[in-house]
């Protein structure tokens, strides 16, 4: 019979109700599932014990998949059909890639594929592999199916690095309760979500990667402000810094395989002295000699300098003073260097927070979201926020889409921007609501359209309509508008994610990225189209307004060039338009000026010259 | 009339409610529901409800309200490990068969 675990009061699971919930940190490296058990969280551990899962996969050519350690171990034998660290693969299209160890092929849809025994692989297959094991493992432990994960990515991660998650996840079979940034995964596991507001510094430094995100937390939302750090710099380095002087002071390592062995030793002896301040090291007759704390710590010195450079420009960049920043979480094995603490505490003058182990705390936070997500926990667990997936904006002249609220940004979100009136004695305008990253309307999703009534006659340009986009904790989109000089007022509500669905999302964020460049080609045709229409719309008003400032003659071919602009602006030929807004510019400037001077003129009556002085 | 905690199960429950950091004592007991009927339950008890029947196993308090005891009477309830997984299992006498999944019985 199944095992039972401690429910809280009230809270015992009715039978084949139970759900298995879990958090799973996607590493590039390493990867990891936990979950809460009787309150607490478990990071679950394989029949070896093992807790972290080496991110490797192995393809063979009778179709059987090796995921983990003993795919690691087949790394060096069967180098092409061994896939480590496929996360920096995810979500990136053939072109994005330079350089890899593998063959790579672009699929039809110009995603990435790589090329094995086993036929061409997309990264999100070999990461479903990694998910699927994991999974496997939750569910021998707990007896029963994995109901939901919370995944984690790094908070660079743009939506199709997250959508090609998700994607992975569904293949392996894993429904997705929500992606979670790692740095906000890492500080959850800290229990700064509990606090009411503040500002962190997550410092994860792991095997191969360097990442540094500072983070806002207000009202329940962790924003986050700024990320940086470097992509090949992590613990390797500080191993391949070890050997470098060994190898300095006489160590003779000439083959591949004696530079991994200093390369393992390295890592060994590293290991040790975060306890011990000296230890040996014995592999005659490629090196023997003694390591000490203060060998190691000169070696990473400047490792750990570049980090912590990275860490300033992040604070730079937020315009964050180091006084400001609450705390400061470690991640990442690395981590574990006294050497790294010692200067990352000087840095930011307090203690680094460090209790839980660096390797697991990422999936530690994820497991206590995902817990709450499924509803085990107390009500008094705040529950971070979702963001939006796709920007949140409006139709401006010439049908394009001015983004308001851009995409990724954390819900509840508010945010405003002014615009004006385009005709003299425009007295209503009309918002139409779209969401979508593609510049143009026509291939946006239209949410919603209202109007502001009661624009008091001004001229064009003058009125001040600040047009406010909020979205709340559920997801409800409320655009109100108002005119700030007569303080007319309108307003909508929609929901909008109403309708998209994840498929549907997914599609729209492809054809945005597919696209950008024909974007970019009808937005500024479209500008010019705009602009053309300004100026017929400019010079037919002073035509109507003042004609008996006209030349002989001058009428008819300021009249030819409003033609012959009327004709262009109707094309779709950028530089013909631009050449006729040129050419009836300079047709009508001798009539502007004219008219300026009458105005002039007419203000100048009759008042004595000093009033001007 | 008496319910039983095995000397593995007492230690997993005190290490749990000193995690916890609060707790009177665990909460044993029965619900219907599930397909053969009843289900247990097993949760952290916060208050001793006046009807309640406590009994004292290896330095647990253990709380049975009385609808629930005549079901469980004579239950032993242990901590054990199968492969990966581990958890408490309840060996009560009066349980005459389980649905497949074990999570409901029939007395």
């Amino acid at each position: 019979m199944a095992l039972l675990q401690i429910s809280e009061p009230g809270q015992s699971p009715a039978p084949h109700a139970r759900k298995f919930v879990a958090g799973i940190d996607l590493g590039t490296t390493n990867s990891l599932i936990a979950t809460v058990r009787d309150g607490e969280v478990a990071v679950l551990a394989d029949a070896a014990g093992e807790v972290l899962l080496p991110s490797v996969v192995r393809f063979h050519d009778d179709t059987r998949v090796t995921v983990g350690r003993e795919a690691q171990d087949a790394e060096i034998a069967d180098p092409l059909n061994t896939i480590a660290s496929v996360k920096r693969l995810m979500g990136r299209g053939r072109a994005d890639i330079s350089e890899s160890p593998y063959r790579l092929a672009a699929d039809t849809q110009g995603m990435v594929r790589i090329e094995t025994v086993a036929g061409g692989k997309t990264p999100v297959e070999v990461s479903a592999h990694v998910l699927a094991a994991l999974k496997a493992r939750l569910e021998e432990t707990l007896g029963g199916p994995l109901s939901g994960a919370v995944i984690t990515v790094p908070a660079y991660f743009d939506e199709a690095q997250r959508q090609a998650t998700k994607d992975a996840a569904r293949l392996a079979g894993i429904e997705v309760l929500r992606l979670l940034n790692e740095p906000t995964a890492a500080a959850v596991a800290y229990g700064l979500d509990r606090n009411p507001e503040g500002l962190y510094c997550i410092y994860d430094l792991g095997g191969g990667t360097f990442d540094v995100s500072l983070l806002r937390l207000s009202q329940g939302v962790f924003e986050v402000l700024a990320t940086g750090g470097d992509a090949a710099l992590g613990g390797d380095d500080m191993d391949a810094a070890v050997v470098a002087l060994w190898m300095a002071r006489g160590a003779r390592a000439g083959t591949p395989e004696e530079q991994r062995r200093l390369l393992r030793l390295a890592r060994s002896a590293r290991e040790r002295l975060t306890v011990e301040t000296e230890t040996t090291i014995d592999v005659e007759p490629i090196y023997s000699g003694r390591l000490t704390r203060a060998d190691l710590d000169a070696a990473i010195d400047p490792l750990i300098e570049r980090t912590l450079a990275a860490c300033r420009r992040v604070l730079k960049d937020a315009g964050v003073k180091i006084a400001d920043v609450g705390a400061v979480v470690l991640v990442g094995g690395a981590t574990r260097t006294p050497r790294v603490r010692e200067r990352v505490g000087t840095l930011f003058r307090k203690t680094p927070l460090h209790d839980i182990d660096p390797d697991r705390v990422v999936a530690v936070g994820a497991a206590r979201q995902a817990d709450l997500l499924a509803g085990n926990a107390g009500a008094a667990d705040m529950l971070l926020l979702d963001v939006i997936p796709l920007s949140l904006g409006i139709e401006i002249m010439g049908g394009l889409s001015e983004k308001i609220i851009p995409r990724n940004s954390p819900i509840p979100a508010s945010r405003a921007q002014e615009f004006t009136t385009y005709k003299d004695g425009q007295g209503a305008l009309a918002i139409h609501v779209v969401q979508g990253e593609r510049d143009l309307v026509s291939d946006c999703r239209s949410l919603a359209r209202f109007e502001l009534r009661g624009i008091p006659p001004m001229v064009a340009g003058a009125a001040r309509i600040r047009v406010t986009f909020q979205v709340d904790a559920d997801g409800l989109l409320n655009v109100s508008a108002r005119e700030m000089i007569s303080g007319v007022e309108s307003a909508v509500t929609v929901k909008p994610s109403f309708g998209l669905s994840d498929t549907e999302i997914e599609r729209m964020l492809k054809e945005s990225i597919a696209s950008a460049e024909a974007d970019a080609a009808s937005r500024a045709l479209r500008e010019l189209q705009v602009e053309a229409d300004r100026m017929m719309e400019a010079v037919g008003a002073a035509l109507a307004a003042d004609p008996d400032l006209l030349a002989a003659g001058e009428r008819e071919v300021i009249a030819r060039h409003l033609a012959a602009l009327k004709t262009a602006r109707d094309g779709a030929d950028g530089p013909r338009i631009r050449e006729a807004i040129t050419a009836l510019d300079h047709a009508s400037a001798a009539f502007a000026a004219r008219r300026m001077d009458a105005g002039l003129e007419r203000a100048m009556k009759g008042r004595s010259v000093t009033e001007f002085g | 009339m008496a319910v039983t905690l095995t000397e593995n199960a007492a230690r997993h429950v005190q290490r749990s409610l000193d995690k916890r950091g609060r707790g009177a004592g665990l909460r044993l007991g029965v619900r219907t529901s599930g397909c053969s009927g009843m289900a247990y339950v097993l949760e952290y008890a916060d208050q001793v409800a006046p009807e309640d029947c406590v009994f004292e196993s290896h330095g647990i308090k253990v709380l049975v309200d009385p609808k629930s005891l005549v079901y469980l009477d004579g239950t032993i309830l242990d901590y054990t490990r199968e492969g990966l997984n581990e958890g408490f299992r309840f060996q009560n006498p009066n349980q005459k068969e389980t649905c497949g999944c074990g999570e409901s019985f029939t007395v």
